[in-house]
């Protein structure tokens, strides 16, 4: 294991910690987004692109599309 | 249930999960350190035998075409649900009004939305040459549609995917695999089994029919993707928004 994939483990879990203990929901998309983030370098230097390109997309953008909305329509309704 | 009793219960199941988690950490291979013979034998020689270079793309369009078409029709039932749960049959709901007033704002939206949906169709063109395929490219032309409805409003998003269009991409893409699956059956091969003319290794005119699986998955998950931002965004537009 390289130190930039040690670092790299090191951030994932950091960051799966910040999601799972965010309560607020606005904070909580972005949160996951980022978290979906590191996980493509993580699996870029795993040398995973066409998993990194699925979760670039997926994580980052789709899954917290889904919790902002769930946010405003608590918010709204 | 009493308290004591969901700790008898959750103590010795917790400790049994636990060590098992243990036993099976300790049998995996050392970081970095593969194994199976499966992939080698595909590294080997999947470049040879399907003429693609990226062998993800060949693994998942050919040797393992048959757990994609199940993978497909996960995503189409899935989005078919929430379709069921979320769509409006009627049409009472406050249309929402037009939200974005900048034209600097509609204009790079606008830009950045056609430079995503280039990039989405190349990943999907080259799916089988280079990382990405019908899945990661499909997912990113959805993320183009996202940035038009950032771009252009709610309203201007659904004249741009109008759900008639979408619900026929969706199901064309998710029938056009079972069909090309079919077709290897007629041709008198195994369900799925690579058919057609293998071409020249490197180019876009090689693979068999790895090509048509991979657009037909991509037409199947970008439209399930705007189907899905679709609905949500139809809640998230009939909330009345206060200030």
């Amino acid at each position: 294991m390289i130190p930039l994939q040690a670092a790299l483990i090191a951030l994932v879990a950091a960051g799966a910690l910040a999601v799972v203990l965010t309560r607020n929901l606005v904070r909580l998309a972005l949160m996951s987004s980022l978290y979906g983030l590191v996980l493509v370098v993580f699996f870029l230097v795993l040398q995973a692109p066409d998993v990194a390109l699925s979760e670039l997309v997926v994580g980052a953008v789709g899954f917290p599309l889904v919790i902002l909305v769930a946010a405003a329509i608590e918010r709204g309704g | 249930m009493s308290r004591f009793l969901r700790i008898a219960l959750f103590a010795p199941s917790a400790a049994g999960l636990g060590a098992l988690l243990l036993w099976s950490a300790a049998g995996l291979p050392d970081f970095g350190h593969y194994h199976h013979a499966y992939g080698r034998i595909l590294n080997a020689s999947a470049q040879s035998e399907r003429h693609v270079t990226n062998v993800v793309g060949s693994v998942v369009f050919d040797y393992r075409g048959f757990d994609t078409l199940g993978e497909e029709f996960i995503l189409f039932a899935a989005v078919m649900g929430l379709a069921l749960l979320l769509r409006e049959i009627d049409d009472r709901r406050p249309q929402p009004r037009e939200q974005v007033d900048s034209d600097a704002l509609r204009l790079l939206g606008v830009g950045l939305a056609a430079a995503l949906l280039v990039l989405g169709l190349d990943v999907v063109a080259h799916g089988y040459l280079t990382p990405g395929g019908g899945f990661q490219g499909g997912v990113i032309v959805a993320s183009a549609f996202l940035l038009l409805y950032l771009a252009l409003g709610y309203r201007g998003f659904r004249v741009l995917t109008p759900r008639s269009g979408v619900d026929f991409v969706e199901g064309a893409g998710a029938g056009g695999y079972a069909v090309i699956g079919i077709a290897s059956m007629l041709l008198g091969a195994a369900y799925l089994h690579n058919f057609g003319p293998l071409g020249t290794s490197g180019k876009l005119a090689a693979g068999g029919s790895i090509p048509f699986l991979n657009v037909a998955s991509a037409l199947e998950v970008s439209a399930a993707f705007v189907l899905l931002y679709t609905e949500f965004l139809e809640e998230l537009a009939a909330v009345p928004v206060r200030a």
